[in-house]
């Protein structure tokens, strides 16, 4: 169960799309989301599932582990799905049951909703598995750089989330560390109402947040001990550059989103 | 099995375990293939070997926490798994102290987080009461320490807590994980004789994973030793060392006093390998002086 959270998880690999700018993955990422935004009609989320197709086959990610990343939001899935399949007004109802009824149009929308956050949720996530979670914050660090002219704190907050990532799945081991130390106790998590649910939980977040201070003050000592005084006159180990094939992927992402634009006015 | 006369019954049976974790993902990998092996009532068990040999995921599965990929996990012939609803009864009967356990303490006082495994089995009242104290007083908590936070005590001390949370649910199996790790040789050498106490006196069966040689060699009845995911071999400690040559080719550790011996064989000196203490070296090199002496 915790370990289906495979949000910020990396595999290490040597693809095309593991050597890819992350600035470019970000911005392909960026493109794919608008464009997914922008398909209205089966020709575009066609074409939009044959490119994740594509770069999943290239990343060499199985499938597998993109499909269980979707587990932990089958239910926001099933649910927005079934909301607009029931409560979408139509011209033509295909079934009337009561209340509940199922519209061609609620049909149309339903499929494609379902389509369009399984086709998000699995293109962002193919980028955080090819992506290190340091080259990522790195390269939104760099895309976002103009942003420090009018004092939005960029450095700093990359280096936020570059700890936050780097710990997520530390925490999670933990927990399940925890969680397992306390079932041998016989702590019972599964049975119980809900608020029962949550008081057998104080035995493992007690521990959960001991720990995570402890980190956070260990890595802000090593921090200060490396001299550490923000993004002020630092340099960089690995300068990010674009080379030839980020220019490839990014004309034919650009080219896969001018498609679905023009795709757009044609209801296809 | 037989020691001294009297017949063991194997309380735990473990029959062709495999686990493997993150299947179907890049990050497979096997960390339990196909082992074997049963642990007698009342015996005290070793299990030893190298860093990521899997002993931490087996003994896991000896209560239940993990299920096994394939193969079964018996405790008074029965699998553990039939049932999956009443798994937390097996908890309760084998009971797994964990590598490092001071960090799952949470409770505001040390009588409290004892109390903790005991309350879940349903204790209360004076029971709940004699088991906190006596588990406190096996590992050597003072009475004027158990209204104290866990938190202001020391590493060791938070270690002994843990300890003792689990021994006062009165498992009929004690796993313990490594719970001299990190600690000083006093602090260590006084813990295990805790340990060797309450085997003593409660002749429950106490399963021991450790990394040191000599700490196994001097506690326990038999020795089970691991190597990337299988069972090496399994003996008694004068079994086991009579292969120190083998141990050392996997890369293993033997007890000083065996290393000392097998260097006097190598010397020349007719001295038997499978000494593993230093009064049995020191009666192998009595009786090698008078057989010289006859000569
Ligand atoms: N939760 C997990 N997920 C994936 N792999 C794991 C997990 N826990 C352990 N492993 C892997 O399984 C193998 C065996 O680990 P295990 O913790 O059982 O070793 P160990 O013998 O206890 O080592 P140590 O002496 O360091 O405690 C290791 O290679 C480890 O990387
Ligand atoms: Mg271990």
């Amino acid at each position: 169960m915790l370990k289906d959270i495979t949000l910020g998880q990396y595999f290490p690999g040597d693809t095309v799309a593991h050597r890819l700018d992350p600035r470019t993955k970000i911005l392909l990422v960026t493109f794919y989301i608008i464009a997914l935004f922008c398909a209205k009609g089966a020709v575009s989320y066609g074409l939009l599932a044959l490119t994740l197709a594509v770069c999943v086959r290239i990343s060499r990610v199985g499938l597998h582990a993109l499909v269980r990343g979707l587990k932990p939001v089958l239910f926001i899935i099933l649910f927005t799905g079934i909301l607009n399949l029931f409560f979408t007004p139509g011209e033509r109802y295909l079934v009337e049951w009561g209340v509940l009824r199922i519209s061609d149009t609620g049909l149309r929308n339903a499929i494609f909703m379902v389509i369009r956050i399984m086709l998000l949720i699995m293109g962002t996530f193919l980028m955080t598995y090819t992506t290190s979670p340091i080259s990522l914050t790195d390269g939104l660090e760099r895309l976002l750089n103009g942003l420090k002219k009018i004092h939005v704190p960029v450095h700093e907050l990359a280096m936020m989330m570059s700890i936050a990532l780097r710990f997520i799945p530390t925490l999670i081991e933990e927990t399940d560390k925890i969680m397992s130390a306390q079932k041998a106790r016989g702590a019972d998590f599964e049975s119980g109402g809900l608020v029962q649910k949550a008081r057998a939980l104080i035995p493992v977040l007690v521990p959960l947040f001991i720990s995570a201070f402890r980190r956070a003050d260990e890595l802000a000592t090593a921090m200060e001990c490396r001299c550490y005084h923000g993004g002020e006159g630092r340099t960089k180990l690995h300068v990010l550059h674009y080379a030839a094939r980020d220019w490839a992927a990014l004309a034919l992402g650009a080219a896969i989103l001018v498609g679905v634009l023009a795709l757009r006015p044609l209801g296809l | 099995m037989t020691r001294g006369g009297e017949t063991l019954e194997p309380i735990l049976q473990i029959q062709h375990l495999t686990h493997t974790y993150s299947a179907g993902t890049p990050f497979q990998r096997s960390a339990v293939e196909d082992m074997s092996f049963d642990v007698y009532d009342g015996e005290f068990l070793g299990i030893i070997g190298h860093t990521g040999s899997g002993k931490s995921t087996l003994i896991q599965h000896l209560n239940g926490l993990l299920r096994p990929t394939s193969g079964r996990v018996l405790l008074h012939g029965k699998d553990i798994w039939a049932e999956p609803k009443k798994i937390r009864s097996v908890r309760f009967q084998v009971g797994l102290v964990f590598q490092y356990p001071e960090y799952q303490l949470f409770e505001e006082t040390v009588y409290k987080d004892i109390a903790f495994g005991p309350t879940n089995q349903g204790k209360t009242g004076e029971e709940l009461d004699r088991c906190v104290r006596e588990a406190a007083r096996l590992v050597g908590i003072r009475d004027d320490q158990l209204d104290r936070s866990p938190f202001e005590l020391s590493g060791g001390q938070k270690r002994r807590v843990a300890l003792a949370g689990v021994m006062a649910m009165e498992p009929q199996v004690l796993v313990l994980d490594e719970p001299t790790a990190g600690l000083d040789p006093a602090g260590r050498e006084n813990l295990m004789a805790n340990i060797r106490d309450y085997h003593r006196n409660k002749r429950r069966t106490i399963i021991l994973v450790s990394h040191s040689m000599d700490e196994i060699a001097q506690n326990v009845d038999r020795i089970l030793v691991l190597k990337s995911a299988h069972v090496l071999m399994s003996g008694t400690p004068a079994e086991v060392f009579a292969r120190a040559d083998e141990l050392l080719t996997a890369g293993l550790d033997v007890p000083q006093v065996t290393r000392i011996a097998m260097r006097m064989r190598e010397k020349g000196l007719p001295i038997n390998p499978a000494v593993y203490t230093v009064q049995a070296l020191e009666r192998e090199l009595l009786a090698l002086r008078k057989g010289g002496a006859a000569c």
